[in-house]
């Protein structure tokens, strides 16, 4: 049986108790440099609730054994716990089947696996693989890696200045000899929601498959994969409230099901000789070697306990939380926002004066603020923005207005620290 | 509370990072080697003028943080005329005061200017920050590197 999230927290769609949620999170009663910690850096990785924590440290101490090997008892367990946790997680996402849903590392290797198995496949020399300009790293690399393999040519959606893709660009983009297109749901450094269902329907309607970055978007409300009809959805479990180290690509049965294995192994064959190896079935196919078990069964808590949130409510807290973090940055002297596009998740970036991020950031940590500087991993979007980097507060449902005001006046220590 | 960061940012710090010294292209300099930091865009160009063994004149250009910016213009004034024995025990000065800081009842004052950094110490993720544009100097003296990371 999958345990039940242990805390349930009581909502009804207008309220959202924040404080009870936040009760959840132990991390968030830790001092940093004898400040509570101010956690803005969700973007990058999100806390864990207590449910998390507990199923990972469960599973280690009452099931831990190898899956889908031994007759043992441990190993029934594990691995039934371990096929619960993909039933739990393609639920969560509306997928139609368990064979759909690949367990990975993360998200980045949801993505290799993808041009290595299906790019390898149908992408060749004169073809094009589409990308947006505000692309993490993680989908910039591997296509031009794949590109690079096979002669085809890499194409990048141009972005406004308010860091949204020109669809009408992207439609012309469209017409030329195009095998894939991959973009992001919501963009790490800027925050913008990309309209992907609208996207999706047009390569659609041109045969051309779709998969999309679900990194950011799965920390800040459920994904349905059959309403967007993506053909591949690729997320980290760390993002949405689970462990590190485990992830999901989640492709449509038919396209996994032509595609060639990832990578050689055990428990992605069905049986080896010396002269040739049958592979397993969906999705093991995908899964050579012992996999991540625990953070499997983690990330299975995990969407279990994200069902069982109120993410109407949520999302309106959010928003909310979005729109007053916006405007306070809005009102400090000397901070521009990059990245202001008409549908965004809770993600700021912004730079201040001529002050660099690092400093910005070094000067928050010591009132115990944790913002990310950088260039996210996104280098292209900091020079399309004519910034080296950028300070970047991202927000989830367990961060408060107070914690902004936090963030706010660390800023006003900033500019006294460095002499403005 | 004091959030500390002050024992960083200290005064020397904010005006070597406001008002750069020799920051400019050096004409016809000897040496031309880039400083780079790929994590976070520290981005540097070290300009050096060696006459026999005493480094004539030393210059820099770029961007990056405060920390960089004003550890590459103090180093840029300390070097100035020193011979390459005397910037390479600057080098490991400097080096053991941003990594271990500065040992018990050591008198700051020896450090000169450089005891303005005796703070990073306290801030392990920015001692790369002010050691870059020193490893780029170094690695000038000696070889022929065209480009110095500290990642």
């Amino acid at each position: 049986m999958i345990t039940p999230p242990t805390t349930s927290v009581p909502m009804s769609p207008q309220t959202f108790d924040v404080e009870s949620l936040r009760g959840e999170f132990p991390i968030l009663n830790v001092l940093v440099h004898g400040h509570r910690l101010v956690y803005l850096d969700n973007a990058a990785t999100s806390q864990k609730p207590r449910a998390v924590i507990r199923s990972e440290e469960e599973y280690y101490r009452t099931m831990n054994a190898n899956v889908h090997r031994g007759v043992h008892t441990l190993s029934e367990k594990a691995t039934a716990r371990y096929e619960e946790s993909r039933e739990s997680i393609r639920k969560y996402i509306g997928a139609g089947s368990a064979k759909e849903i690949v367990f990975v590392r993360g998200t980045t290797e949801a993505i290799n696996l993808v041009a290595a198995t299906y790019g390898k496949m149908h992408v060749g020399k004169g073809d094009h693989v589409v990308i947006s300009g505000m692309e993490h790293h993680s989908n910039i690399v591997p296509w031009q890696m794949l590109c690079g393999e096979t002669g085809a040519l890499l194409r990048v959606i141009p972005l406004n200045d308010r860091g949204e893709v020109i669809l009408s660009e992207y439609e012309k983009i469209l017409d030329g000899p195009v095998k894939l297109v991959a973009i992001s749901h919501i963009s790490n450094a800027l925050g913008t929601v990309n309209p992907i269902r609208e996207m999706i329907a047009s390569a659609h309607r041109r045969g051309i498959p779709v998969l999309v970055d679900g990194a950011q978007a799965m920390q800040h409300g459920p994904v349905d994969v059959r309403e967007l009809e993506c053909d591949f959805y690729a997320f980290s479990g760390h993002k949405m409230f689970g462990p590190t180290g485990i992830g999901i690509l989640f492709g449509r049965e038919a396209l996994l099901e032509t595609m060639p294995p990832y990578q050689g192994g055990g428990d992605m064959i069905k049986s080896v000789t010396f002269e040739k190896t049958i592979y397993n079935d969906l999705p093991h196919k995908f899964e050579a070697g012992t996999p991540n078990i625990a953070g499997a069964v983690a990330l299975g808590t995990a969407t279990e306990w994200l069902s069982g949130l109120d993410w109407t409510a949520i999302g309106l807290y959010e928003q909310n939380l979005l729109q007053y973090a916006t405007d306070a940055l809005s009102d400090m002297p000397g901070v521009r926002i990059i990245g202001t596009a008409e549908r965004k998740a809770g993600i700021v970036s912004f730079v201040m004066n001529d002050i660099h991020p690092h400093d910005i950031g070094t000067i928050l940590d010591r009132d115990g603020v944790a913002i990310r500087t950088g260039h996210h991993c996104a280098q292209p979007v900091m020079m399309r923005y004519g910034v080296p980097a950028t300070a970047r507060a991202s927000f989830a449902l367990y961060n408060t207005a107070s914690e902004v005001d936090a963030l706010i006046a660390a800023l006003g220590r900033v500019r006294e620290v460095m002499g403005i | 509370m004091t959030s500390g960061a002050e024992s960083l940012y200290q005064d020397i710090i904010l005006d070597h990072n406001r008002s750069p010294r020799n920051f400019r292209v050096l004409d016809g300099a000897h040496r031309i080697v880039e400083a780079y930091n790929p994590l976070c865009g520290d981005h540097y160009t070290i300009y050096l003028k060696l006459d026999g063994e005493i480094i004539s004149d030393i210059a820099f250009q770029g961007s990056g943080c405060a920390i960089s910016k004003s550890s590459a213009s103090v180093m840029s004034t300390v070097v100035k005329g020193k011979t390459r024995e005397e910037a390479e025990a600057l080098f490991t000065a400097f080096h053991h005061l941003v990594t271990e800081g500065a040992d018990a009842g050591e008198d700051l004052d020896q450090y000169g200017k450089l005891a303005a950094f005796s703070g990073v110490s306290e801030f392990p993720a920015r001692v790369k920050c002010a050691i870059l544009a020193w490893h780029t100097m170094k690695s000038a003296l000696h070889s022929d590197a065209k480009t110095v990371s500290t990642e």
